[in-house]
């Protein structure tokens, strides 16, 4: 590392956020929600220059705090989803072989010298810029977007290391190349394995977990229009109930988003037990699940047989 | 996603937030006046302890660390934060270390950084960029907790224990009055309120701050009621818990929550369904909980003023979820240990299927090939391979489910189940005394649960007498299963090898050995005990590819390593 200078010195005057309630307050101007601690890492982020590692259940909202924040920004936003298997040549950059070959072919009948093919077919035209190169390249401000980063093999994560630590990537034919902007950096992670300490000390970490009452609630409320405050309410309430069990997979704020909007097609205003039973496969995808819940809803349903010929009472609430 | 944008609504829920975080943030920026003042003596001992800390580090590491902390300070100084912070900082971190967090030299400079960034007052943003900074993994996340509200809970108005009485009282008076003229003088008129209360009326604004869910109310009851009925005494050489157990025996929560139950149930204008029972229940609990850990953050809040930050941080050290042991672990712990299962198998799962990778080829791989004949002017002077696919492994696991190893043999259950959700050839086998194989039960079954509770009453583990015979279980197996055993297969052997002084059968071991890819034998004890007793580990040991002792996730994560 030659370059002792962090990029971030150069840039300190071109903050994106003015503060932490800021940061907030237009994230909730995209309708993303975010707590306390999303916002406040994100407003971290930008100041230290750091990249977030994002990690958390499937569906809430870890994807979509990036896209968000790139909303937010003005920025472009870079995705590379990863897999196994994903390698260099897709990550980062790869030599356009074919467009090389046709180049030798066509010097070759010229009499071109050796150091002028040489410097030709590993210059910049015959680069193919993958995800991580071009967010490095861009002009113009970026979010760059590292999905599901634990789906790589951990020798796979060390080559995005660099790029973390210090905003460049290095192409031995061409040399180094450093960004001319700090992106604003996000990996998401499902946990499915733990990643390298290497990879984590680069990053500033955020546990996404499930929203609590109120917050669910207001994503509820933002995201699904034409829906009540009180079906709102009782969607978050019940779900919250059925997260408490003991399941394979807890319904996540994508799956209860989906449940709003079912109910509100139906034209259901008050949700009673048969209604959630009934509707219980959007929020939950494992029969097991299913099964599980519906037992623990209609728990006690034959202590109360009148209360339960009245199904679809107004609801009280208690505040 | 139909995103539509609508910006009433958005806009809405975002003021109703902003405000309540403002209010939040009125008491916050008092309460967290992060000064040095009456901290003076906590942030001298946090020092003492950060230089047995650095001493701690790598040697080449810490004149780097001391210069840069001082320019640290310097630079917080100049924000007004103080050397106290710093020093407190320091302390802070040397006891994240202590209770296992792997906290490096760069986080902590980060830690250092980000905090600049954050306005001063401001007590949970401070607390999220130290976290933020310093903790990587989720799991560790309750232990940073607990040690922050040791080392930061005693900042500011709040919680200031010296006019503690007067500002509490204030609080307190103030939301009473506001309830009472919320209520139109339902209870006696304003003034006498506060200690001169009787345990009638606390117990009456408890169930009405509980039934509106009021928040600060419920803040100022937790206090009262630990100043009223702990019983703390400065010096007391008594724990946490019991003044705990005090103030909620007093306090009677279930019987609170029935009452809350009853009410719910009388103003209801019909009868509630058991489902809305439910709901209203599980609302009551969340509520019940937040007053109970109000209580216990008052509790500790007194115990760190009497005892100080250092043997605070000490008695309330709780071990890493990793480093619970298996044996001993509460109810609670195993829910978090099983969570923490999944990530571990699956990597498993990936050291087992890998091959070496060299001396292995597979077909031509023509792209490849090609791309790299550039380098000799398009002949394919090289020619590439595929690497061959990785093979299927096939596990065979042997578990001791006797009641030596339950609380281990429960959590190998859970480990059997997790496996065989990764791998496509895996066969469980328990023994006690007998054994049976047991992979039916997981597969026919998507509940963990279940399938436990099946293994525990229908596998026919019980040969003689019901105590652990590993030498006649091994032979059975071999009888039984022993052909099935080959070159892919790889053997794990989980028990604790006290054999009731019956003949060991080590043989079996060995043919296994033979036969099989590899025999890992994983044994919850702590090694010191090995070979002591009617243990005969070594006997087997000298016949499996290794033997680790595995009593906590880390070790097994250490075995996993090991397998590359």
């Amino acid at each position: 590392m030659t370059d002792t200078a962090h990029p971030d010195t150069a840039h300190s005057d071109t903050h994106r956020f003015e503060s932490v309630p800021a940061v907030r307050e237009s994230l909730a101007k995209v309708d993303y929600l975010a707590d306390e601690g999303i916002a406040g890492i994100v407003y971290l982020a930008d100041r230290l220059g750091k990249p977030v590692l994002v990690e958390g259940p499937a569906g809430t909202g870890k994807t979509q705090l990036a896209k968000s924040v790139a909303e937010i920004s003005g920025a472009r936003l870079i995705r590379l989803q990863c897999y196994e298997g994903l390698d260099e040549s897709k990550a980062l950059y790869e030599w356009n072989y074919k467009k090389q070959l046709l180049r030798i072919q066509a010097e070759r009948n010229d009499g071109a010298t050796w150091a002028d093919v040489e410097d030709d077919i590993f210059s910049d035209e015959f680069l193919l810029t993958r995800p991580l190169l071009e967010a490095i390249r861009a002009e113009e401000p970026v979010v760059l977007l590292i999905d599901e980063v634990d789906r790589v093999e951990v020798e796979t994560e060390a080559l995005l290391l660099e790029i973390l630590s210090d905003y460049q990537v290095s192409i031995p034919e061409l040399g180094t190349v450093t960004a001319r902007q700090v992106p604003l950096v996000f990996l998401t992670s499902n946990n499915t394995r733990e990643l390298s300490e290497a990879l984590k000390r680069r990053c500033l970490f955020l546990h996404v977990d499930y929203p609590d009452l109120e917050r669910e609630r207001e994503i509820v409320m933002a995201k699904v229009p034409g829906i009540t405050q009180n079906l709102a309410d009782q969607v978050s309430r019940i779900v919250r109930s059925i997260r408490q069990l003991e399941l394979k997979k807890a319904p996540s704020v994508s799956e209860t988003l989906d449940w709003a909007r079912t109910l509100l097609l139906l034209g259901v205003e008050q949700v009673d037990a048969a209604t959630a039973v009934g509707t219980a496969n959007i929020l939950l995808k494992y029969q097991s699940d299913i099964t599980k819940a519906t037992k623990e809803l209609e728990q006690d349903a034959s202590l109360g047989g009148e209360a339960a010929a009245g199904a679809g009472k107004p609801w009280q609430r208690n505040a | 996603m139909p995103d539509a944008p609508h910006p009433a609504a958005g806009n809405g829920a975002a003021d109703g937030s902003a405000n309540g975080n403002g209010a939040a943030t009125g008491g916050g920026a008092a309460e967290a006046g992060i000064t040095a003042g009456r901290h003076g003596q906590h942030a001298g001992a946090g020092s003492a302890s950060g230089t047995e800390g650095r001493r701690a580090g790598p040697d080449a590491e810490r004149p780097v660390a001391a210069t840069t902390l001082d320019d640290a300070t310097s630079r917080l100084t100049e924000a007004g934060a103080g050397q106290a912070l710093t020093e407190l900082l320091s302390g802070f971190i040397v006891e994240l270390r202590t209770a296992g967090l792997p906290v490096s030299l760069t986080e902590n400079l980060d830690a250092m950084q980000a905090i600049q960034h954050i306005p001063v007052g401001d007590r949970s943003a401070f607390k999220y960029a130290l976290g933020a900074t310093l903790v990587k993994n989720a799991a560790h996340w309750r232990v940073f907790e607990t040690v922050f509200e040791v080392y930061f809970s005693l900042r500011g108005r709040e919680y200031a224990l010296t006019d503690e009485q007067a500002a509490a009282m204030a609080d307190l008076d103030e939301l009473l009055s506001e309830m009472q003229s919320d209520q139109q003088g339902e209870q006696q008129g304003a003034g006498g309120v506060g200690d001169s209360m009787t345990p009638e009326e606390l117990a009456e604004m408890l169930m009405k701050a509980l039934a509106q869910g009021n928040e600060a109310m419920l803040k100022a009851l937790a206090r009262q009621a630990v100043r009223r009925y702990a019983g703390m005494e400065p010096g007391r050489p008594v724990g946490g818990t019991y003044y705990l157990y005090r103030t909620l025996r007093n306090l009677d929560l279930d019987g609170v929550m029935d009452k809350l139950m009853q009410q719910a149930r009388e103003q209801a204008p019909e009868p509630l369904t058991p489902f809305e029972e439910r709901l209203e229940r599980d609302e009551y609990e969340s509520r019940v909980d937040q007053l109970r850990k109000e209580i216990e953050a008052e509790i500790r809040r007194r115990l760190v003023a009497d005892r100080g930050v250092e043997a605070m941080a000490r008695t309330l050290r709780k071990p890493l979820p990793e480093d619970v042991d298996f044996m001993h672990a509460s109810r609670e712990e195993m829910a978090s240990l099983r969570k923490a299962i999944y990530p571990l198998t699956r990597k498993l799962a990936v050291r087992l299927a890998r091959k070496r990778r060299h001396g292995r080829k597979g077909p031509l791989d023509f792209r490849s090939t090609v791309r790299h004949s550039l380098s000799t002017g398009g002949v394919p002077i090289e020619p590439r391979f595929r690497y061959p696919r990785p093979s299927k492994p096939e596990i065979f696991v042997v578990a001791d489910i006797s009641g030596s190893v339950a609380a281990f043999a429960r959590f190998t259950l859970h480990l059997v189940y997790a496996i065989s959700n990764q791998f496509s050839k895996v066969r469980a086998f328990v023994f006690i005394d007998g054994i049976d194989e047991v992979t039916r039960l997981f597969e026919g079954t998507e509940d963990i649960g279940e399938a436990v509770h099946r293994v525990n009453t229908e596998a026919d583990v019980i040969w003689v007498d019901g105590h652990s015979d590993y030498g006649h279980a091994f032979e059975v197996f071999w009888q039984r299963y022993g052909k099935d055993v080959g070159p892919k297969t790889t053997v794990l052997l989980l028990g604790d090898a006290r054999n009731n002084y019956h003949a060991t059968q080590s043989w079996v071991v060995k043919e296994m050995q033979h036969r099989a890819r590899h025999v890992y034998w994983l044994n919850p004890e702590p090694r010191s005990y090995w070979d002591t007793g009617d243990s005969i580990i070594g006997e087997y040991a000298t016949h499996c590819d290794g033997v680790f002792e595995c009593r906590n996730l880390r070790q097994l994560e250490r075995f996993v390593d090991h397998l590359v």
